[in-house]
C-alpha cells in the first residue's frame, strides 16, 4: 500500500517545513509581540535588569505621551494629513486610472512610463524645494502642506493600481449597461465601481497607511503641526526609553490594522505597484 | 443610444487625465525644476557648479555617500537572496501557506520609524536581548549597540533592521513572478527525469532572473532613500545621503545644500536606472 511506502519522506519533510515556518513565524512576529510588551510595561520592571519579561503593566506611559508629550496633536495630524492624502489621490487618481484602463489614446504609453518612472525616482528630495513653494503658498507647515506633498508621492503608484483594478472589471459590463439606455458615466457609477470597490477601497487605505508612515518628507514640512513619525523622529528619542516603545507601538498599530482589513488585496497591491 | 461624436471620444481620456497630469506637473515636475535651481545656483547668485564643491570639499560629504554604499552592498544582495529562498518555500504551497505569507507581509505595513524602535527594543542596553543574555549568564555587562564610538556596531542592527522591513517587498515580487511560471515546464521536466536542482537551474532560475534583477534594481534605488532608521538608531554618527539631505535643510535651514544632496541623490539614482535599462534591455519594465 502506498500509504506505507511514503510515510517516513513525507514525514521528514512535513517535520522540516514546520522547522522553517517556525522560524520564519518568529522572525517576522518576535519584534512586534516584544515591542508591544515593552509599550504597556511598567518603568520599574524595565529598568530591572534581571526581568527579562516584566510582570507589570501600566498604561501611565500612553497617558504621558498622550498629554505631557503631545502626542495625542501629532497622531490627530498624522490621520488628518493620511486622510486627506487618501481622499485627493483617490479622487485624482480614478479618472486618470480609468482613462488608462478604458481608453486606448496616443501618449497612452508614455504616461504609463511616467507613472512608473516617478515610482523609481527619489521622491524625498522633492522635499525641499516644496517646503520653500509652500512657504510662498502660504501651506508649509500645515496639514495641507503634508497632504499635498504625500499625493504628490503616492499619485504614480495608486493611479497605476486603479488602473490595472479597473481593468479587471470586464468591459462588457458597461457596454451592456450602455446598450440598455445608461450613458458612459451612468455605466460606470453603477455597475463598474461597485465592483471595483473593493480593491479600490483597499488601494485608498493602502495610500492612507503610506501617509501614515512616512517619515522623511513630513519632517521636513512640518514644525508646530507635527505627524507622529515626524514627531518621534524630534522628541521620542531624547526622552526615556520605555516612552520610546509606546510611541513605536502607537505607529504601528493602525497600520496594522488597517492592513489586515484589507490583506487580501496587499500581496496584490504590492505586487503591482512593485514590479 | 449610443452615440458620441468621433470629436468627443478623442478628448475625453485626456480629460481624465487632465487633473492627474496637472498636480503631478505643480508638485512633482515644478519642484523638480526648483531642485535644479538651488543646487545650480551658489548662495551669491551666480550659476555655477560651486554648491557642488563645497560639498565635495566636506569630508561628511564622503563620508555619508560612503556609508550609503555600505549599506547599498551590506543589504541589497543579501535581501534579494533571502526573499528568493522565502518566495521559492511558499510557492511550495504546503498546508497554511496563506498565512506564512500574511505573516511575511506584516512588515510592510510598518514604517521605517516602527521598525527603528523594535530594533532599539531588542538591542538596546535593557533590551530584551542584552536581558536576556544576562539572566542566563552568557555575559556579565550589556552589550551596547548604540552611542558614540559603536558606529560599527550600530550598523549592523542597521542592516538587520532593513533586513527585517524590507525583504518581504522584494518577497512578494519574486513570489509573484514564481507563481507565474506554468507548470507544464515542471510537468515535462519530470517526463525527461529532471532531478530538482536541473528543474531549479534550467527552469525557474531563467525565468525568474528578469524579476530578480528588477528586484535588485528597485531594493538598490530605494537604499538610497533609507533615512528613518539609521537617524533613530545612530543620528548622526552615521551620516548618509539621505539623512544629509534633512540635516542641511532642518537643522542649518541651508536649503542650497539639501537641495544640492538630494539632486546627487536623484542623479545617481537615474544614472543607475539608466545604466540598467540600457545595459540589459530589460523588455519587462515596460508596463
Amino acid at each position: 500500500m502506498k500509504s506505507q511506502r511514503i510515510p517516513v519522506a513525507l514525514k521528514i519533510k512535513q517535520l522540516v517545513t514546520i522547522i522553517i515556518v517556525g522560524f520564519i513565524v518568529i522572525w517576522f512576529l518576535a519584534p512586534l509581540v516584544l515591542i508591544t510588551i515593552s509599550a504597556f510595561a511598567s518603568p520599574s520592571d524595565y529598568y530591572q535588569i534581571e526581568k527579562v519579561i516584566p510582570t507589570h503593566f501600566t498604561l501611565n506611559q500612553f497617558k504621558s505621551l498622550f498629554f505631557g508629550l503631545e502626542a495625542w496633536k501629532a497622531i490627530l495630524n498624522s490621520i488628518k494629513v493620511a486622510g486627506l492624502t487618501m481622499l485627493l489621490s483617490f479622487i485624482i487618481g480614478l479618472p486618470a486610472g480609468y482613462a488608462l484602463s478604458r481608453y486606448i489614446f496616443s501618449g497612452k504609453n508614455f504616461l504609463k512610463l511616467l507613472c512608473l518612472a516617478t515610482k523609481m525616482f527619489p521622491l524625498m528630495v522633492l522635499a525641499v524645494p516644496l517646503l520653500i513653494i509652500f512657504m510662498k503658498m502660504g501651506v508649509s507647515d500645515t496639514i495641507w502642506g503634508a497632504s499635498l506633498a504625500h499625493t504628490a508621492m503616492v499619485l504614480p503608484i495608486i493611479i497605476l493600481i486603479f488602473s490595472s483594478i479597473l481593468s479587471g472589471v470586464s468591459m462588457d459590463y458597461e457596454e451592456a449597461a450602455m446598450i440598455f439606455g445608461l450613458s458612459r458615466i451612468h455605466a460606470f457609477f453603477r455597475i463598474t465601481l461597485p465592483l471595483a470597490l473593493p480593491g479600490l477601497a483597499a488601494s485608498a487605505i493602502f495610500a492612507f497607511v503610506l501617509s501614515w508612515n512616512e517619515v522623511f518628507v513630513a519632517t521636513i514640512l512640518t514644525l508646530t503641526n507635527r505627524t507622529l513619525p515626524a514627531h518621534i523622529l524630534k522628541t521620542a528619542m531624547a526622552s526615556p526609553d520605555y516612552l520610546k516603545f509606546t510611541a513605536g507601538f502607537i505607529m504601528a498599530v493602525p497600520a496594522m490594522v488597517f492592513i489586515f482589513f484589507v490583506r487580501k488585496h496587499l500581496v496584490t497591491m504590492w505586487g503591482i505597484s512593485l514590479k | 443610444m449610443i452615440s458620441f461624436s468621433q470629436r468627443e471620444k478623442k478628448w475625453i481620456p485626456y480629460l481624465l487625465f487632465l487633473p492627474a497630469l496637472i498636480y503631478l506637473a505643480g508638485f512633482i515636475g515644478y519642484p523638480l525644476v526648483k531642485t535644479l535651481q538651488l543646487a545650480f545656483i551658489s548662495e551669491k547668485g551666480k550659476v555655477g557648479i560651486e554648491n557642488f564643491i563645497t560639498l565635495s570639499q566636506d569630508s561628511t560629504f564622503w563620508k555619508a555617500l560612503k556609508n550609503t554604499l555600505y549599506l547599498l552592498i551590506a543589504i541589497v544582495p543579501l535581501q534579494v537572496i533571502l526573499a528568493f529562498l522565502l518566495a521559492l518555500f511558499v510557492d511550495g504551497r504546503f498546508k497554511g501557506y496563506m498565512t506564512v505569507l500574511y505573516i511575511i507581509c506584516i512588515p510592510l505595513a510598518l514604517s521605517d520609524v516602527s521598525a527603528a524602535l523594535m530594533s532599539y527594543n531588542i538591542f538596546t542596553s535593557h533590551g530584551f536581548l542584552n536581558k536576556f543574555l544576562m539572566k542566563f549568564g552568557f555575559i556579565d555587562v550589556p552589550i551596547y549597540f548604540f552611542g558614540l564610538g559603536l558606529s560599527s556596531r550600530a550598523f549592523w542592527v542597521i542592516v538587520l533592521t532593513e533586513l527585517w522591513r524590507a525583504t518581504p517587498l522584494v518577497f512578494v515580487i519574486l513570489l509573484a513572478s514564481l507563481q507565474v511560471i506554468s507548470k507544464d515546464y515542471f510537468e515535462a521536466a519530470d517526463v525527461f527525469g529532471f532531478s530538482s536542482w536541473q528543474k531549479f537551474f534550467h527552469i525557474t532560475l531563467p525565468l525568474t532572473m528578469p524579476s530578480l534583477q528588477s528586484a535588485l534594481l528597485i531594493r538598490t534605488l530605494f537604499s538610497f532613500q533609507i533615512f528613518g532608521v539609521v537617524w533613530l538608531l545612530s543620528g548622526r554618527d552615521i551620516p548618509i545621503l539621505a539623512g544629509e539631505v534633512y540635516y542641511q535643510q532642518a537643522e542649518l535651514s541651508n536649503f542650497r545644500l539639501a537641495a544640492t544632496y538630494g539632486f546627487i541623490i536623484a542623479l545617481i539614482c537615474i544614472i543607475i536606472s539608466w545604466a540598467y535599462i540600457t545595459l540589459l534591455k530589460t523588455k519587462h519594465l515596460e508596463v
